[in-house]
């Protein structure tokens, strides 16, 4: 079991909050969370609906481990159509609010229509009710924390909420859980918005029970947690240095990808690395780093707790910004810095408080600044069109200035609001944009890791590292080294990952135990929960069902083979330096031999068979 | 040997993992509302505590009770409640400084800390070490030793 088998049904348009039972069948072919909110999604979801309008629904989901003592279960998900991508959408969260809503005894909520005035859900155990939220409306995520908690005088209330970016229309808006943990890439933000829902705030005390095999789960998760613990990654390297311990990594790779991608190498990585968080600064001695904290159930503990240099410029007269918050993770200290060439870590750690303060998914936001940076030094937009900001690479003072403007939607914070695509399109230059369906790049260059290319061509999310995070084998060497540089082998590596992944995903655990975890260690853990049988073999066909089903219904929306490519500017402009220098991204090498795995014809449509033999829905 | 739990809040990364044992082994079901160790997060600072009851040799809680329903555990030294003759007044809530006595309205009885009659699940589901289950009487071993470790005999010559 594991899954409490009780949905909530909210419809904004009517105001109605309504339980109703699990599809326990859809359960044992999706598992839960991604995959099985996906499947309720493609059953109720016209694939060519308006992102932002009534008829798109979002859905906050658990999956069946979330919420118990396997390490990591406390993950969960938004879905919904994407305004950025116009596909799927699905952003993962960790935090405590997953697991509280499951505590709770709700397994997913979904929400439908749009509400007329702004509302929020307060959901206390099985009492769920919708109520005006006029008063947050215009309010930053950090201040609905706070009035939530003072308004229901309870300290242990659990808050995701969307900040002023996604009401004020930004396309890269995140939910925000817990202060500073998102749901954070495609907008899931925007469509929240979109329904005037600024809040979803829970108490839960009902408990997670209904494991299978209590003594086998109890046992299974005790042994897991001990192969994380003795990991090198798992139990030294990310608890220390988070995922920021990639930085000088992926440098000295020459897959740091730096100034809107135009280079491969930068020179001030070190400056923003995980290492450089742990130095003593000049003014008090203190490191940018406080401590590491977990979120719920985790034994790994990778996130990071900071506080920026009261002395600094961007902070020093604002006393409200010199404690601690969430820190720079490895994809955001990329985005706010090598991409927009900037070194200085105190801005890059204000910025992504910042992000997290008004909901703003930091790796789109660093990236489409990176892009407007270039389209300044271009020439096609000037300090006019900039209100005065000096956007050049490398400005800590514009990218500061950048985010305080487009964490509120105002002035040219509302250009980057629109994302890369479409602001190097409004400006006249789309080859400037650095994206895959509209979403921007994360922090891998593929020119460096060939793997990754095929990666973000192919996610189902538009360009995106977690749906197949090769880094693993072509990097670090799990399960099995590959050559970077090589194709060869990269679409059976990379559909593997896809696959294990939307399992890892919807069962309720964090992808990065996978360092340490496969499937092998996974299964098991879900076999001894719920109901079922849960082999290795049944969670991988689950993977790749679901991987199925999230293709179907991009195709549906209207995407072709053709949207599965990358920018030119990694095709044809070879890498400058660094031990890829002189390599393009060899996608074409790729892609075929993908379909054809997949079971999609030339178009990159499934199959009658391939649809029959998932069993999806026609 | 009367062992004591020991806290080390330095160590503590907020995981949860002692509420969720806590739960499982006295509610059944993992469930950090019911637990009775509780980890604080103070978000300005940066720092997570774990907090129980420290099992009080003079247990305020066990004196106020007006029915002898806290008694102490003569093997582990812990101060347990007895449900049956549990009233549910709450006097103990009220005269314990900590606060690590609480009511759990589903069954009308107060709860506590009785250390799994000498098994703490807390101490053992910590994957840091920041709950330890030690000699009561050297809880100071620890941080005695990280000192020690400090003395450069070496220098000073």
């Amino acid at each position: 079991m594991a899954w409490t088998k009780q949905i909530l049904r909210v419809n904004l348009t009517e105001g109605t909050v309504n339980a109703e039972p699990l599809n326990m069948e859809w359960a044992n072919e999706y598992l839960g969370q991604r995959g099985l909110a996906t499947r309720y999604f493609v059953d109720e979801v016209d694939a060519t609906c308006d992102a932002l309008g009534p008829d798109n629904k979002l859905i906050m989901a658990t999956g069946p481990l979330t919420g118990t003592m396997a390490s990591t279960g406390g993950r969960y998900s938004v879905i919904c159509k994407s305004p950025l991508t116009g596909v799927m959408a699905c952003s993962n969260s960790g935090g405590f609010i997953g697991a509280e809503l499951k505590n709770a005894g709700w397994d997913m909520v979904i929400f439908e229509g749009q509400s007329p005035t702004p509302v929020y859900l307060h959901v206390e155990n099985e009492k769920a009710e919708l109520i005006p939220a006029d008063d947050l409306w215009g309010k930053s995520v950090w201040e609905t924390d706070e009035l939530l908690h003072q308004k229901h005088q309870d300290p242990q209330l659990r808050i995701a909420a969307i900040g002023r970016s996604a009401e004020e229309g930004c396309l890269f808006a995140a939910v925000v859980n817990d202060l500073h943990r998102a749901a954070g890439r495609s907008g899931v933000g925007t469509v929240m918005a979109s329904k005037n829902l600024k809040a979803v705030a829970v108490r839960g005390s009902k408990g997670v029970g209904n494991i299978k095999d209590p003594i086998r789960f109890m046992r299974e998760t005790a042994d897991q947690k001990k192969v994380l613990a003795e990991n090198a990654v798992t139990g030294t390297g990310l608890p220390t240095y988070g995922t920021q311990v990639l930085m000088n990594v992926i440098n000295e790779l020459g897959a740091l990808p730096t100034r809107n991608m135009s280079e491969v190498q930068f020179e001030g990585a070190h400056d923003v690395s995980g290492e450089a968080m742990h130095e003593p600064r000049k003014s008090d001695g203190k490191p940018n780093l406080t401590t590491n904290g977990a979120c719920f159930g985790c034994t790994i503990a990778c996130g990071r707790i900071s506080t920026v240099d009261k002395t600094h410029f961007s902070v020093a007269d604002k006393p409200e910004y010199w404690g601690n918050s969430g820190g720079l993770e490895y994809e955001a200290a990329w985005a706010l810095g090598p991409d927009t060439g900037v070194n200085d870590i105190d801005a890059l750690t204000y910025v992504n408080f910042l992000c997290n303060e008004d909901g703003m998914d930091p790796i789109s936001f660093g990236s489409t600044v990176a892009a407007a940076m270039e389209l300044y030094e271009a020439g096609d937009i000037n300090s006019e069109t900039t209100g005065g900001i000096e956007l050049k690479f490398g400005s800590a003072e514009a990218l500061v200035a950048i985010a305080e403007l487009t964490a509120k939607g105002e002035g040219f914070g509302k250009d980057i609001g629109l994302g890369s695509k479409r602001l190097c399109e409004k400006y006249g230059k789309p080859e400037f944009s650095m994206t895959v369906k509209g979403q921007e790049f994360p922090a891998y260059d593929p020119r460096g890791i060939q793997g990754m290319g095929l990666t973000y061509a192919t996610s189902n999310r538009g360009a995106c590292h977690l749906r197949s995070y090769t880094v693993s084998s072509e990097v670090l060497g799990i399960p099995v080294k590959t050559d970077p540089l090589e194709t060869e082998g990269k679409p059976e590596l990379v559909m593997a990952f896809q696959d294990a992944t939307a399992a890892v995903d919807s069962s309720g655990l964090c992808i990065f135990t996978t360092f340490a975890w496969s499937l092998e260690n996974i299964a098991p853990q879900i076999d001894a929960a719920c109901e079922g049988d849960w082999s290795v073999e049944k969670c991988a066909e689950v993977g790749a069902r679901i991987w199925q089903l999230e293709r179907d219904f991009n195709n549906r929306a209207g995407m072709t083979a053709a949207d599965d490519t990358l920018p030119q500017r990694l095709l044809k402009d070879a890498a400058n330096a660094g031990p890829a220098e002189g390599r393009v991204c060899d996608l074409d090498q790729m892609i075929p031999q993908y379909y054809e795995l997949r079971g999609w014809d030339s178009e990159g449509r499934l199959t009658d068979e391939t649809r029959s033999r998932y069993g999806l829905p026609a | 040997m009367q062992r004591s739990l020991h806290i080390d809040p330095g160590k503590c990364t907020g995981c949860l993992q002692c509420e969720m044992a806590c739960s499982y082994e006295n509610e059944g079901a993992f469930n950090p509302a019911k637990s009775r160790i509780k980890v604080f997060s103070f978000h300005d600072e940066g720092r997570y505590v774990p907090y129980t009851c420290t099992q009080c040799d003079e247990a305020w809680c066990m004196q106020a009770c007006p029915v002898d329903a806290i008694v102490v555990n003569p093997i582990t030294g812990s101060k347990d409640i007895i449900n049956d003759r549990c009233v549910g007044c709450k006097v103990c809530t009220i005269a314990c400084p900590f606060g690590t006595v609480n009511y759990n309205s589903s069954t009308g009885k107060v709860v506590k800390c009785d250390l799994c009659g000498g098994d703490p699940q807390c101490a053992s589901a910590c994957p840091t070490s920041a709950i330890t289950y030690i000699d009561a009487d050297a809880t100071g071993l620890d941080r005695m030793r990280q000192w020690a470790s400090k003395t450069d005999t070496q220098a000073a010559a």
